[in-house]
């Protein structure tokens, strides 16, 4: 489980490997990369999220690992879902590991030419311009799937990955406005190039075709947040829509103002 | 009638065997997909209406029999008259009438439709003397040909199911694993894993919910063995699924079948109705209190769904891509509940082995790759279709025994084996024996069974730039290597062909081949570079001739290839003429023809139809230039 590092507060069986010859210890469920991060060891990742499962679909968190009783043999793994095991030895920076990054980074560059980030990270690994041809329409989506992911994640499921092969792509349904979207900009924010596009303002916010209207906070009339995920927060377990449409500066006011006065009592 | 007792299967068996000895002779019209599409149905029934009309049903107890594919769907449509064992191939309904007066009837041949072969131009008349079928060793296809797939009792007189009531009423689980583990089976979709391994930890692996699935999606190119045993024997399929299940403790199982097989999807529903209505299937088997069903699961088409963790996802209802596991299957497979799943040949290996016991099994093969292995053997040979023969069988006996040499006989030049997963293999290891180990080596692999003969006219730069785009089409897209990797190395070959290569190109596809092995999430990315870098280690100098000399040795690739017309060798036979598409040639008959280089797209026609050796060549584009701008 990703997370598990910090989740797990010291409770239950911890397990001890070693990474590029440093010792982390780790809860059991922990992953490789969870306990790399754990020691301050960076691993590059794209498709990685701390709220979302994992995935392994960017490749750039392969490391090499291998146990003592393995007679020397080396197994490539994404750390972010290798578990981490007690004895386990990881290498995070082997020359296959590398050359494979890079060769990664090499592709996508080739892919997102105009990428700032995927230009800083391929940089990193020497590759200034791509080996290979130039996407002729360069795109900033690099495909990791962070924002299907978190729309399925919140329930959603209002975009997905299209087609397959070359010619895949993240789209709503049949590429009309997506009629399950709730306009809540998850996707936007999560994305890792910022290639989603999107409009807000007090009054309407724009996303993938569709206008949603937005909702004021009845205490301080700030637009915060659409109907539609007013709506959906509130039909998905008894909390009342009014808890959704107040917004957070104003939740919290309130609850200070609540202990104010139950401390005055007390 | 539920069968709930060794006896009553044995009585069962019994009735069924003299319920067909009762016919004195019976007519075998081949019903696979390959006979159909030649119109073989139309020829079953011809039969049926010529036999009654002749009264020889009622008379001579003459029965017809619709069946699955026999193997050799290049002579379709096939008919065998049985006890006599004759063949005749590519039957038309018009040739009907003549087979009952002559054969039925007066026992005699009909010589003009007895397989010719090419060896010797001699006819052939027994089904067992036909080259193709002698050499074969058929275990996953040994009813195939032989039973009415729609007819469980016809299948039962053939032993269907003999190996699940051995294993159900005289073995416990443990048993038939070991058994299964002593024949040495290991996974018939290419990639051998060890059969007992998967089914002893699924069966030791904990909780009350766990699946047996049927990988039943075949998508290599040119392999089409799994719908031959799915179309012809369903029930074998399903007799070896139902022991799985029992051994390692599943109740519920599915099997996968692409979308594109629908008579296979109709025979196996007809067969698990009949499986289920005859004690076999469903509640209480065999009366022993095991439950077990099948559900049939249809595909939706795509290549990676053929890959089990891809499978899988597809079956859980969501998209079929492949998820990145470090558990096996056995442990968390299908809904994360203990999986095992298997090809559709190693279900249809494992009722056999029951029944024939796992000494006989492994007393086929080689060291560690035992039993038999269905092939799809198609391209440049002279008999293409489905073979089964035991492992380490040569590739030099597969080519030129059963597939009777290479059409023309031309010279032979590579075999492609186990689809865009493979590789091309050299005719310096003609002499290699046919199994896991051998095939890997070489830089192949076993794959699903796909067997492609190349002979000297084709390109192996062109032939993996075909598996690259079948590929590219085919990639899931969800990791980068297999997705981005594909297109970028498509991109190369596509320059390649074109005569645009240029020094550094087979240096990048090494590259990219390199961290397409290490770095993609599934075995379709990883195993993808296997027919790139299986031409590059047996055939670098043609790529070397492509990029450095523009040209293409095989004179397959157009943009680099020129054809001519030698006047000194043409002797007018005018087929060049009648064969050029792009009317480039000009003559009259038995005088000479000129062919126009302005004119002629490169296609070939009149080389592969010049019968005259050596009349029309063909010579680098790069030339052809060169003289013009001479000129």
């Amino acid at each position: 489980m990703s997370g598990g590092a910090n989740d797990a507060g010291g409770k239950g069986t911890m397990v001890t490997l070693t990474i590029d010859g440093r010792v982390a210890k780790v809860p059991e469920g922990a992953t490789v990369l969870d306990a790399a991060r754990a020691i301050g060891v960076r691993i590059p990742t794209l498709c990685q999220h701390e709220a979302l499962e994992p995935w392994g679909g960017c490749r750039l968190c392969l490391v090499d690992v291998t146990k003592k009783d393995w007679r020397g043999w080396e197994k490539m793994v994404v750390s972010c879902m290798f578990p981490a095991e007690d004895g386990l030895a990881v290498s995070t920076a082997t020359e296959r590991v590398v050359a494979t990054r890079k060769a990664v980074l090499d592709l996508l560059l080739a892919r997102c030419p105009d990428t700032p980030l995927v230009q800083k990270l391929a940089r990193e690994y020497g590759v200034e311009r791509t080996s290979y041809r130039e996407n002729p329409e360069p795109t900033d989506c690099i495909l990791c799937g962070l924002c299907t992911r978190v729309c399925d994640a919140i329930g959603v499921s209002a975009i997905a990955t299209v087609d397959r092969g070359a010619g895949k792509e993240v789209a709503p349904p049949f590429h009309e406005a997506p009629p399950d979207c709730i306009g809540c900009l998850a996707c936007a924010e999560v994305c890792p190039t910022e290639c989603i596009p999107y409009q807000t303002s007090d009054s309407a916010r724009t996303i993938w075709g569709r206008r949603f209207e937005m909702v004021r906070c009845p205490h301080c009339g700030r637009a915060h947040i659409t109907r539609e995920q007013a709506t959906f927060y509130a039909g998905r377990g008894g909390v009342p829509e009014s808890y959704f449409t107040t917004c957070d500066a104003c939740k919290r006011t309130q609850m200070a103002r609540t202990f104010t006065t139950l401390s005055a009592v007390r | 009638m539920r069968i709930e007792s060794a006896a009553a299967y044995e009585e069962f068996r019994r009735r069924a065997r003299e319920a067909a000895a009762a016919h004195r002779q019976e007519i075998l019209v081949c019903c696979g997909t390959g006979c159909l599409a030649n119109g073989s149905m139309r020829v079953a029934e011809a039969f049926a209406k010529e036999l009654q009309a002749r009264g020889l049903t009622a008379e001579v107890g003459t029965f017809t029999k619709r069946t699955g594919c026999h193997g050799f769907c290049q002579r379709g449509p096939l008919v065998v008259i049985q006890p006599a064992g004759i063949l005749y191939t590519q039957v038309k309904p018009r040739d009907v009438a003549e087979i009952c007066e002559k054969t039925v009837a007066n026992g005699a041949v009909v010589p003009r439709l007895l397989y010719k072969n090419p060896a010797d131009a001699k006819r052939v008349e027994h089904y067992a003397e036909v080259p193709f079928y002698a050499n074969q060793t058929r275990v996953a296809m040994r009813n195939i040909g032989k039973i009415d797939p729609t007819d469980i009792a016809d299948a039962i007189g053939h032993d269907a199911y003999a190996g699940l009531v051995k294993a159900m009423l005289e073995m416990t689980p443990e048993q038939v694993i070991g058994e299964i583990e002593r024949s040495g089976l290991r996974g018939r979709g290419g990639a051998g894993f060890v059969t007992a391994r998967k089914w002893r930890a699924c069966r030791s692996a904990g909780g009350e919910r766990k699946f047996v699935v049927c990988n039943g999606d075949e998508g290599d190119p040119g392999a089409f063995k799994d719908r031959s045993i799915m179309e012809g024997d369903p029930h074998s399929v399903i007799e070896g699924i139902v022991i799985g299940a029992w051994a390692v403790g599943a109740h519920e199982g599915f099997v996968y079948v692409r979308d594109e097989y629908p008579l296979a999807v109709v025979n196996l529903t007809v067969a698990i109705e009949q499986a289920r209505r005859h004690g076999f299937l469903g509640k209480d088997i065999l009366g022993t209190g095991f439950d077990f069903e099948i559900t049939i699961s249809r595909g939706g088409g795509a290549f990676v769904c053929g890959e089990s963790s891809a499978l899988m996802r597809s079956l859980e209802g969501k998209v079929g891509e492949p998820r990145q596991k470090y558990v096996h299957a056995t442990d968390k497979g299908l809904f994360d509940l203990p999986t095992v799943l298997n090809n559709v040949e190693t279900w249809a290996d494992a009722g056999a082995i029951l029944l024939h016991g796992a000494d006989w099994f492994a007393g086929m093969g080689t060291e560690k790759s035992k039993g038999t292995k269905a092939f799809s053997l198609v391209g440049k040979v002279k008999n293409t279709g489905l073979i089964e023969l035991p492992m380490g069988m040569t590739l030099r006996d597969i080519v030129y025994g059963i597939g009777g040499g290479i059409i023309d006989d031309r010279p032979f030049k590579a075999v492609q084996t186990g689809g865009p997963s493979g590789g091309c293999v050299p005719e310096s290891l003609l002499d290699l024996p046919v199994d896991y180990e051998r095939l890997t080596e070489a830089g192949s692999m076993m794959g699903s069974g796909g067997m492609i003969v190349m002979d000297d006219r084709t390109c192996m730069v062109d032939v993996a730039r075909y598996f690259l785009r079948f590929l590219t089409e085919e990639s899931c897209g969800k990791c980068v290597p297999c997705r981005e990797g594909l297109k970028q190395m498509l991109a190369i070959y596509d320059d390649l062909v074109a005569g645009r290569g240029k020094p550094g190109d087979i240096e990048r596809i090494e590259t990219l081949a390199a961290a397409m092995q290490l770095g993609s999430l599934c075995e379709l990315g990883k195993s993808a570079p296997n027919p790139v870098l299986s031409t590059l280690r047996y055939f670098r100098s043609e790529y070397e001739a492509h990029i450095f000399a523009r040209t293409c040795p095989a004179g397959m690739c157009r943009d680099l290839t020129s054809y001519e017309i030698v006047p000194e060798l043409c002797n007018g036979c005018h087929l060049c003429f009648k064969a050029c598409p792009a009317d480039a040639i000009t003559g009259e008959t038995k005088k000479v023809h000129t062919l126009h280089q302005e004119a002629c797209i490169s296609c070939g026609a009149c080389y592969d139809v010049c019968p005259t050796e050596g009349a029309v060549r063909f010579f680098p584009k790069s030339r052809a230039a060169a003289e013009r701008e001479a000129v």
